[in-house]
């Protein structure tokens, strides 16, 4: 078990120095990052003057290896776009995204797993159709589509939930629900097969012909075990919607992680893209990694694969 | 399962009347809130160029001269007078009684002190040249001043009136260093004399001013009339309409036309559409850099001219603040001559010319934008209808202009929006002097810009400038295609006057 928590720890550290290296590259792709800062008004005395400015004159290697180097102390340079350090930014945005994250996959697990439960148990009923209606349509709508249709009725129709913000917990629910509802379909989906599978089964059977009552079946010894893959879905999908909330957090005007990410590539703000790029990453891989272990600690047969 | 569903009902309810009313909003506890897709961390004009910026420093601060935008006179603002000392020199006495935010009184080193500082390329301005043409200032008395320039720049008023803002003398001086060992300008509290004072700022959501009661008596601005502005910053165009909708917002700009023109069935709020300082333009490849010669010959750049219904794009996407230009300016600048040679809508005579140069068939080139992607598609539908295959790459701008100024683009359909500088200064003189974004360094457009750009005379200025822009429109190497106009959506309640600048002041709104 060990060894393979230092292989896939070993994995995970190269593969977040690759998303550093590719992020870097790609930001100097899109354009000169002194021009962005200059803006549109400025002239090529401008930029030059900003190009020196900000060091951007120096060598790419060297502009890289020096962030890095730095990183790796915990120093994240300094904000040209908010003239603040990164790290402090980072981390006064970071609790937004985490709450709005946490919101949105408790709202999946709470509505997903009792559909996937139902409808294995009542399996090609007019239950278990409408769970997948929700599963198919959760998959094929757009996010951003969701979000405004959401705001549409709660927020002016209705005028039962503020709009943008996050001065109350009532902020947290349309966005919540409109960046869960993505991740429903995945965890019902598989809740529903692990059900199947588990109710199948002769240990099941065997508490059934004890005579313990059907909830206590289903509940504790059928569901414990089928829920199982669901807690690594959700960890993962947890990662995702970090990275994930940006169209979210864009729509109901949310200053989390998400809303500076998107601020700081229209902007061309390097130090503050590649500290974002680097923790979100990082996030991702620590809750991937997570999932792993578990994986590996529930099926032996993982270890030595 | 009743009572599950009362409970429901019950929530549902208590949702409804716990529901989070916008917080400070509109006419009831008169604050103006006003927003746009920029998130806004520094509030400093000279280390922040965004738009929201320009709009704010007419805000917090006053500039030594106050420009009539209905009369296009200069009157004072922070100086009571002015006067030119030779074609180097303004020398400008000084308002008596002013007091900064922070209740210092205003005087001549404030002015020496704001000029000094900014006008030194070490101090890191964000848009220099807008103070790159001041090479100091002297204090002549506790209030008078000289302003010494780098060399004759005629447009100077129309910079100090709308882009040279006065802080207090020593205000940046305890910046603090960034780890670089450079200072950090932008990150000092912002104090002016303006009619608003700056309370708070949190990057990505607000920035807070409150109305200056002590804002002196005989201010060309007027007493500021709303008690708190508040700018947010809400990206999402939809969002911000919501929040119109439901009072969460006062004013929004920049409202898509589509958006707008529906918008205005609403009785909760007016529609407008303004227009703006920038303009619309296509610029040639005409010396055959970019690797597609078509645009060398001047036959093909007229085919292209004639082609395109610029009427038609105005009208029909732009707005009817939108008007044609036929000069590389606009009209409003000064110096923007309008008489010089122009190019109607006349697809049969673009064919004929076509066939002239050699391409009776036409041709398919690339065609390079980053604004309003829609205006672009009209001028390739256009073109197609000539036979000129014109193949869309839609660029960020930086990433555009890198392009341009590497001479690797056909055509570029480009804006510039001259920082609301109402002087042809400001954008001819900035694209045809030779530099790296002249797309034909043209020696005798060139040579007249230089003259109306270094002569202190007007009626010099203007017939120097007619030669260019003369010159610059008969060679076509621009095609100014139009200006642009926004789409202003406020309350009902608010009593608010656009402004062909691009720089909304709200300083003189007020409730209705």
């Amino acid at each position: 078990m060990l060894s393979f928590a230092i292989k896939r720890l070993g994995v995970a550290i190269l593969v977040a120095l690759t998303v550093s290296v590719i992020t870097f590259s790609m930001i100097y792709l899109s354009g000169d990052p002194a021009m962005a800062l200059a803006g549109e008004a400025a002239t090529a005395d401008d930029i030059a003057n900003i190009r020196e400015f900000y060091g951007y004159d120096r060598p790419i290697l060297v502009q890289y290896l020096d962030w890095l180097f730095r990183a790796l102390q915990g120093d994240f340079g300094q904000s040209h776009y908010l003239k603040t350090d990164v790290a402090s930014v980072i981390f006064e945005r970071l609790p937004t995204t985490m709450l709005l994250g946490a919101c949105a996959i408790s709202f999946a697990l709470i509505l997903s797993i009792p559909l996937g439960v139902i409808s294995a148990i009542r399996p090609n009923s007019l239950i278990d159709r409408i769970s997948l209606t929700i599963a198919v349509v959760g998959q094929a709508m757009p996010s951003f589509w969701f979000a405004l249709t959401l705001m549409l009725w709660f927020g002016i129709n209705w005028r039962l939930l503020p709009i943008t913000g996050t001065s109350s917990w009532l902020n947290f629910i349309m966005p919540s629900i409109a960046l869960g509802y993505y991740v429903t379909p995945g965890v019902m989906r598989l809740t529903r097969a692990g059900m199947l599978e588990v109710l199948a089964s002769d240990y099941i059977r065997t508490a059934r012909a004890k005579g313990l009552r059907p909830l206590r079946v289903l509940f504790k010894h059928a569901l414990r075990n089928a829920i199982l893959p669901v807690v690594s879905l959700a960890a993962v999908q947890f990662g995702f919607m970090l990275g994930g909330s940006i169209v979210i957090e864009t729509i109901f005007a949310i200053n989390g992680l998400g809303f500076l990410a998107w601020e700081s590539i229209q902007r061309a703000d390097l130090p503050m893209m590649q500290a974002i790029v680097l923790v979100l990453s990082v996030f991702y891989i620590l809750l991937t990694f997570l999932a792993d272990m578990i994986n590996a600690f529930l099926d032996p047969r993982i270890r030595v694969t | 399962m009743w009572r599950i569903g009362s409970t429901i009902l019950a929530g549902l309810a208590a949702l409804a009347l716990t529901a989070a009313q916008p917080a400070m909003a509109g006419k009831a506890d008169d604050t103006l809130n006003w927003a746009t897709d920029r998130e806004v961390a520094v509030v400093d004009p000279y280390y922040n160029n965004t738009r929201e910026l320009v709009v704010m420093g007419h805000l917090g601060w006053d500039a030594l001269l106050f420009r009539d935008l209905d009369s296009g006179e200069y009157k004072p603002l922070l100086a009571t007078s002015w006067k030119w000392d030779g074609n180097k020199r303004i020398v400008l006495e000084l308002r008596k009684g002013v007091k900064f935010h922070d209740g210092s009184g205003f005087d001549a080193d404030d002015v020496v002190y704001t000029i000094n500082h900014v006008s030194n390329k070490d101090n890191g301005v964000l848009t220099y040249k807008n103070v790159k043409w001041m090479k100091n200032a002297e204090k002549l008395g506790p209030y008078k001043v000289a302003i010494n320039l780098e060399k004759p720049f005629p447009a100077a008023l129309a910079y100090l009136s709308n882009v040279v803002f006065i802080v207090p003398a020593g205000h940046y001086d305890n910046a603090p260093t960034k780890p670089d060992g450079k200072k950090d300008f932008g990150s000092v509290k912002p104090v002016g004399t303006g009619p608003y004072k700056f309370v708070e700022v949190k990057a990505g959501e607000y920035v807070l001013w409150k109305k200056n009661e002590n804002y002196f008596d005989g201010s060309p601005k007027g007493k500021p009339q709303i008690g708190n502005i508040k700018f947010r910053t809400i990206k999402e165009m939809n969002t911000q309409i919501a929040e119109l909708l439901t009072g969460g917002l006062d004013w929004i700009w920049d409202v898509p036309k589509d958006q707008a023109e529906r918008l205005k069935s609403k009785d909760s709020v007016t529609v407008e559409n303004a227009k703006t300082m920038r303009v619309s333009y296509l610029s040639f490849d005409v010396d055959g850099s970019s690797g597609q010669d078509f645009f060398t010959k001047k036959k093909v750049r007229m085919a292209v001219a004639h082609a395109i219904n610029r009427e038609a794009i105005t009208k029909n996407l732009v707005g009817p603040a939108s008007v044609v230009i036929p000069s590389a300016c606009h009209p409003d600048q000064f110096g923007c001559a309008q008489d010089v040679p122009k190019w109607d809508y006349d697809p049969e005579k673009a064919k004929k010319l076509l066939a002239e140069a050699g391409y009776p068939n036409g041709f398919e080139f690339d065609i390079y934008a980053y604004r309003q992607r829609e205006y672009t598609e009209a001028v390739i539908g256009d073109l197609a209808k000539v036979g000129i295959k014109a193949k869309l790459t839609y660029l960020q701008y930086r990433a555009l202009r890198d392009l341009v100024w590497k001479g690797k683009t056909p055509i570029n359909h480009m804006t510039w929006g001259s920082n609301s500088i109402p002087d042809v200064s400001a954008i001819t003189s900035n694209f045809f002097s030779g530099g790296r974004d002249d797309p034909a360094k043209d020696p005798e457009v060139i040579k007249a810009i230089e003259e109306g750009d270094t002569s202190t005379d007007p009626a010099v200025r203007k017939a120097a400038y007619k030669r260019a822009l003369t010159k610059i429109s008969a060679e076509l190497y621009w095609l100014p295609m139009f200006t642009y106009a926004k789409y202003y959506v406020y309350s009902k309640d608010l009593d608010f006057k656009t402004t062909p600048d691009e720089i909304p002041r709200f300083y003189t709104a007020k409730w209705k």
